[in-house]
C-alpha cells in the first residue's frame, strides 16, 4: 500500500474507500506485484487498540495489520471468516476481502480490542 | 466515590485498594480475615513460626510467560527460576504448588517444554495448574491439555481435598479462541454445582483460576463474564479464598465470606487498572523489576481460623 493511502488514511479515517479508489487509479500497475505482508499496513495495533478502528475499502482490497505493541495480539473475525495467528511485535497479517459487507473483528487475547472493516 | 462493598467494582476503590495492597506487600505484612475486619502482623513473626500439626501450607506462582522476550523482562525463565528457588528454600516445606496460568507466552511446544521443566524443579509433592489465555488462544487448549490436563475434567478443571480444605481449579479462558471474554461456561458451572453439592458450609474452599472471577476492570478484559454464577454457588460457605493471576499485580477484595487475591507474575508487571492506555507489559528500570514480581504462600495454621495469604517480592 502506498504512502498516499497511508496519509489519506490518517486524515480521513473511515473515508478510506475513496482514498483506495484514488490510490488504485494512481498506482494500479505496481500494485499486483506487492506482497501484502511486506507493504505498508492499513491498520496499526498500538496501545491495545486497532488504529483506525474502522475503515472502508473496496471489494477485492487487501487489508494489512501490524502489531506495534510489546504484547501478542491477534485478528479474529467475529463471524470466523478470517483469523491471524498470534502476532508478536512488528508481526504482520493481511487478508483480502472479496465480498461486500461489514466485518467486525477482535483480538482473541484481548477481547476489549475491536475493529470493523466495511467492504463496499 | 462510594465504596461498593458487596457488588460491582469501583475504580476509586480499586486504585486506593491497589496502593494499600502494594504498600502492605512491600512492608511484608500478613493479611488475615477475622470477623470481616482485616488484621495484619509482621511477616517475620509468621516466618519464624514453627509448623504445627494440622498446618496446611502451599504456594502459588503465576504468569511465568515463558517465551516472552521483550524489554519488560528479556529473561522470564531466570525470574521464574528465582521464584522456584524461593519456594525450594522455604523452611516450612509447602505441600504443593498452584500455577494460575499463562505458563507460556505464545503456547509454542518448546515454551511448554521449558515451563514443564521449570515446574519439575519445584520441590513439592504435587503441582496443579490452570491455563491462562496465552496458553490456549490459538489451539483451544490442545497443547496445554496434552501436557497438563492429566487428572482434570472437561477443559482442564478439577477439584481435590488437602488438609481439610476443598480446592477447585477453574478454567475461564477457553472462550478466547472464538473471540469471547473470560468465561466458565455452562458445562463447568454445572460441574461446579455438583462438586460443591452436599459439602459442609464449614469446609474452607480455595478456588484458583487465571482471570479474576469478579469484575476487576472489564475495560481491560479483567473480568469473568459468568463469574457471579460461580460465586453464587460459593456464597453459602463460611470461608472462600479465590486465587487468580492474569493481572500481574497484587490486588485484594472482600465480598462477604469471599476473599479475592490477584497474584504477582514471575515475568513482568502490568499497570494498575486504568493508569495506562492498555494492560501491556510495564517497563521499569532493571533494578526495580524484581520488586514487582513475586510469589505467594498460603498457610492454614493448625487447621483453624482464616487462611493466611502472604505475597512476597523477588527482590
Amino acid at each position: 500500500m502506498s504512502l498516499i493511502e497511508r496519509s489519506w488514511l490518517r486524515k480521513t479515517g473511515a473515508r478510506l474507500g475513496a482514498a483506495l479508489t484514488l490510490a488504485t487509479a494512481l498506482g494500479a500497475a505496481a500494485a499486483p506485484s506487492v506482497d501484502p505482508l511486506q507493504s505498508a499496513p492499513s491498520i496499526r495495533i498500538e496501545n491495545f487498540r486497532f488504529e483506525p478502528s474502522e475503515i472502508v475499502v473496496e471489494r477485492g482490497s487487501t487489508v494489512g495489520w501490524v502489531n506495534r505493541d510489546e504484547e501478542i495480539h491477534t485478528i479474529l473475525a467475529v463471524d470466523g471468516s478470517f483469523s491471524s495467528p498470534g502476532l508478536d511485535t512488528d508481526g504482520r497479517y493481511a487478508h483480502e476481502f472479496d465480498a461486500p459487507g461489514t466485518y467486525t473483528y477482535r483480538c482473541a487475547l484481548h477481547p476489549q480490542m475491536k475493529g470493523t472493516i466495511v467492504v463496499r | 466515590m462510594k465504596d461498593e462493598t458487596n457488588e460491582g467494582w469501583s475504580l476509586e476503590t480499586s486504585r486506593r485498594g491497589f496502593l494499600q495492597c502494594m504498600a502492605w506487600a512491600g512492608t511484608g505484612l500478613v493479611w488475615s480475615l477475622s470477623s470481616g475486619v482485616f488484621s495484619s502482623r509482621a511477616f517475620a513473626e509468621v516466618a519464624s513460626d514453627t509448623p504445627v500439626e494440622g498446618d496446611l501450607h502451599f504456594v502459588q506462582i503465576s504468569d511465568t510467560h515463558i517465551g516472552f522476550d521483550k524489554a519488560a523482562n528479556p529473561d522470564p525463565v531466570a525470574t521464574a527460576r528465582e521464584a522456584i528457588r524461593r519456594v525450594n528454600g522455604l523452611a516450612n516445606r509447602p505441600a504443593f504448588l498452584l500455577h494460575t496460568g499463562d505458563l507460556t507466552h505464545t503456547q509454542k511446544a518448546e515454551e511448554f517444554d521449558v515451563a514443564a521443566g521449570l515446574l519439575q524443579e519445584v520441590k513439592v509433592d504435587s503441582v496443579f495448574t490452570v491455563p491462562g489465555e496465552h496458553d490456549v488462544f490459538d489451539d483451544g487448549g490442545k497443547e496445554y491439555l496434552a501436557r497438563f490436563g492429566r487428572a482434570t475434567l472437561g477443559g482442564g478443571w478439577r477439584s481435590f481435598d488437602a488438609g481439610g480444605v476443598h480446592f477447585v481449579g477453574l478454567v475461564n479462558v477457553l472462550s478466547f479462541k472464538s473471540g469471547g471474554v473470560g468465561q466458565l461456561g455452562a458445562e463447568q458451572l454445572d460441574w461446579l454445582r455438583k462438586d460443591l453439592d452436599g459439602r459442609s458450609a464449614s469446609t474452607p474452599i480455595v478456588v484458583f483460576a487465571h482471570i479474576p472471577l469478579w469484575a476487576l476492570y472489564p475495560a481491560w478484559g479483567w473480568v469473568t463474564d459468568d463469574g457471579q454464577q460461580a460465586l453464587a454457588l460459593l456464597r453459602r460457605f463460611g470461608s472462600v479464598t479465590v486465587l487468580n493471576g492474569h493481572i500481574h499485580q497484587v490486588l485484594q477484595k472482600i465480598e462477604g465470606n469471599v476473599v479475592f487475591h490477584s497474584a504477582f507474575s514471575t515475568a513482568y508487571p502490568q499497570p494498575a487498572p486504568g493508569t495506562a492506555p492498555g494492560p501491556g507489559p510495564l517497563r521499569v528500570p532493571a533494578d526495580q523489576l524484581r520488586g514487582l514480581l513475586g510469589l505467594r504462600e498460603v498457610t492454614w495454621r493448625g487447621g483453624r481460623g482464616p487462611l493466611a495469604v502472604v505475597d512476597s517480592r523477588l527482590g
